[in-house]
């Protein structure tokens, strides 16, 4: 065989470019994926914030309680409901094989998931605190609170775009991943403490909400968004910063472990 | 399971020949099993660079399977496999930058336009054509603004042939690139078809349509049952070329039908027997239709 011409190939870093601009177009052009990823957690932030309108104690207000809620809740529409729902569709309409036949690197396309959930999870956060802080006066966090809210999100929105990926590969195509997923993470929602507050969760609930990302990553938030007094409310009797930490990572390791596993470009060819 | 190169066994029928170097695509002994079936069951065969190639066969006969090995998608159960010199099972980035493939199940829904997405294949390749020279080829200008998902099944098809060729691929797959084109598309289609082959591309193009095959093909390979029956060029698929021709005509108010070998002669000497026309003359040989289905028909 000849190579008559030995063109290089184009760089990664060039294509990755071109998947981030490809991931944010389809999303931000899709109206279902903006209603529900985007602004459902928008309306609920506004719907909740109007109707439930007292006070936790410590002069808190339910907003600012439920502002680290709805803001642990987008980024798992952001990740996990995003991906899970985005990456079957994909697969099962062909997209993912089309480009398995290119010489796209394949890198590319997950650093241009990555991108969009990054973009998407950082528009979310940026509305939900303009929202709370000039319809509901929400205190903003203050120094240190921030750095917690950055790796808090930064780790939740890993473990949970990972499982996303993971748990594209369980569903038939979209459609079904959409109906799988959806009562999944309202359920959750509901047993994190996103809507009320975790310690009025029976304990049983508690327990099981434990094992999954949501709850560490609404608790985390909520050491960012409450005065130390509240925390004595929480299960342990403290924010367990540590605690966030550990079960978020280990979240992501099992998360790449099972991605790394389950991949696939294509349907599974069962003839 | 691998072919190594020892010697043949004493009495052995008839050794394969190696692996063609030159050739675009390469095959030997390929199988392809699912379950205990063997989808995909021994074939051989060689595609040269520049050839129109066809692969005909009816539904399940191992057309896409055969295909999707060819492009890397899936892996052999057994034989030998080049494609551009290359062991699909361990073609890279450079490889597949050299092949195009339309897939069967086209490209996905997409929120982009015609264009954006062209351009964003075309990204992924070293050399490739200008997208927008690539929608005039397939005859897309006028809805290079418009998103994929609000094209009609044809102009979905035309752009996949679209996407499949912007990398410039020196060999380009086509799985059955026209099913449910209307006639006008798919003479569009093949005259696409023939300009892509006037700069060089090899294609391997599996499809149900005998008149495609007959129309586009340098040559045509006919798969049943996982076997690949006969390769021949079109007209003489079959034996068509030598099978006897069937003259027929009308004498005494009667349909009259004779095979011959030899139709001229025979047609002069009929033509003796009548003062003017022989009545409703015709004489016919058997179409690549008629080839077709008794080869596909015939239990191998």
């Amino acid at each position: 065989m000849t190579m008559t011409e030995e063109r290089s190939l184009p760089s990664i870093a060039g294509v990755c470019r071109t998947r981030a601009g490809v991931e944010l177009k389809e999303f931000f052009r899709q109206r279902e994926s903006v209603v529900f990823t985007l602004m459902f957690p928008v309306i609920l932030l506004l719907v909740f914030g109007a109707v439930l309108d007292y006070e936790l104690g410590s002069g808190v207000s339910f907003t600012q309680y439920f502002m680290a809620g709805v803001i642990a809740a987008g980024i798992l529409g952001a990740s996990l409901q995003n991906m899970a729902i985005g990456i079957a569709t994909e697969r099962s309409d062909g997209t993912l094989k089309g480009l398995a036949g290119t010489p796209m690197p394949k890198s590319a396309y997950f650093v241009g998931k990555v991108v969009q959930v990054l973009v998407v999870t950082v528009a979310i956060v940026v509305i939900l605190l303009v929202i709370g802080v000039v319809f509901y006066g929400v205190d903003l966090p203050s120094g240190t609170g921030w750095l917690t809210f950055a790796w808090v999100a930064a780790l939740g929105s890993a473990a949970c775009t990972l499982l996303g990926i993971a748990v594209s590969s369980l569903a038939r195509n979209g459609r079904s991943a959409s109906a799988t997923v959806t009562p999944v993470a309202l359920v959750l929602q509901f047993i994190s403490g996103v809507f009320f507050q975790f310690s009025e969760v029976p304990t049983w609930l508690q327990t099981i909400a434990a094992v999954f990302p949501l709850k560490w990553m609404a608790q985390g938030l909520r050491s960012v968004f409450l005065p130390d007094a509240l925390a004595a409310q929480e299960p342990a009797g403290s924010w367990e910063l540590g605690r966030v930490a550990l079960v978020l990572g280990i979240w992501c390791v099992v998360g790449l472990v099972l991605c790394v596993r389950t991949f696939r470009w294509q349907d599974r060819i069962d003839r | 399971m691998t072919r190594t190169p020892a010697a043949p066994a004493p009495g052995a029928v008839q050794p394969a020949s190696p692996l063609d170097p030159d050739a675009a695509i390469s095959i030997r002994g390929l199988v392809k099993r699912y379950g205990d079936r063997n989808a995909v069951d021994g074939v051989d065969l060689d595609i040269q660079r520049g050839e129109i190639f066809a692969l005909l066969g009816p539904n399940g006969a191992g057309k896409t399977t055969t295909v999707e090995v060819l492009e890397g998608y899936r892996a052999r159960d057994g034989g030998e496999v080049r494609v551009l010199g290359v062991d699909p099972a361990d073609g890279g980035r450079r490889w597949k930058a050299e092949l195009g493939i339309v897939l069967q199940s086209g490209a996905g829904d997409s929120q982009l336009t015609c264009l954006e997405l062209l351009r964003a294949q075309a990204a992924y390749y070293p050399a490739p054509r200008d997208p927008a020279e690539v929608l005039e080829l397939v005859g897309l200008t006028e809805k290079a603004g418009s998103r994929g998902r609000t094209l009609s099944g044809g102009q979905r098809r035309r752009l996949d042939v679209a996407l499949g060729i912007v990398g410039r691929p020196r060999l380009l797959f086509l799985d059955e690139p026209t099913t449910g084109f209307d006639p006008e598309a798919r003479r569009q289609f093949w005259s696409l078809i023939r300009s892509l082959r006037d700069l060089g591309t090899t294609m391997l193009l599996t499809t149900h349509y005998l008149d495609e095959a007959e129309e586009l093909a340098d040559r045509v390979g006919v798969i049943t049952r996982g076997r690949l029956v006969e390769v021949a060029v079109p007209s003489a698929l079959g034996g068509r070329g030598q099978a006897p021709a069937v003259v027929s005509w009308t004498e005494d108010g009667v349909r009259r039908t004779a095979e011959t070998a030899a139709p001229t002669a025979f047609v002069a000497e009929l033509a003796t027997r009548f003062p003017g026309e022989v009545p409703d003359l015709a004489v016919a040989r058997p179409t690549l239709e008629d080839v077709y289905l008794r080869m596909i028909g015939d239990p191998a």
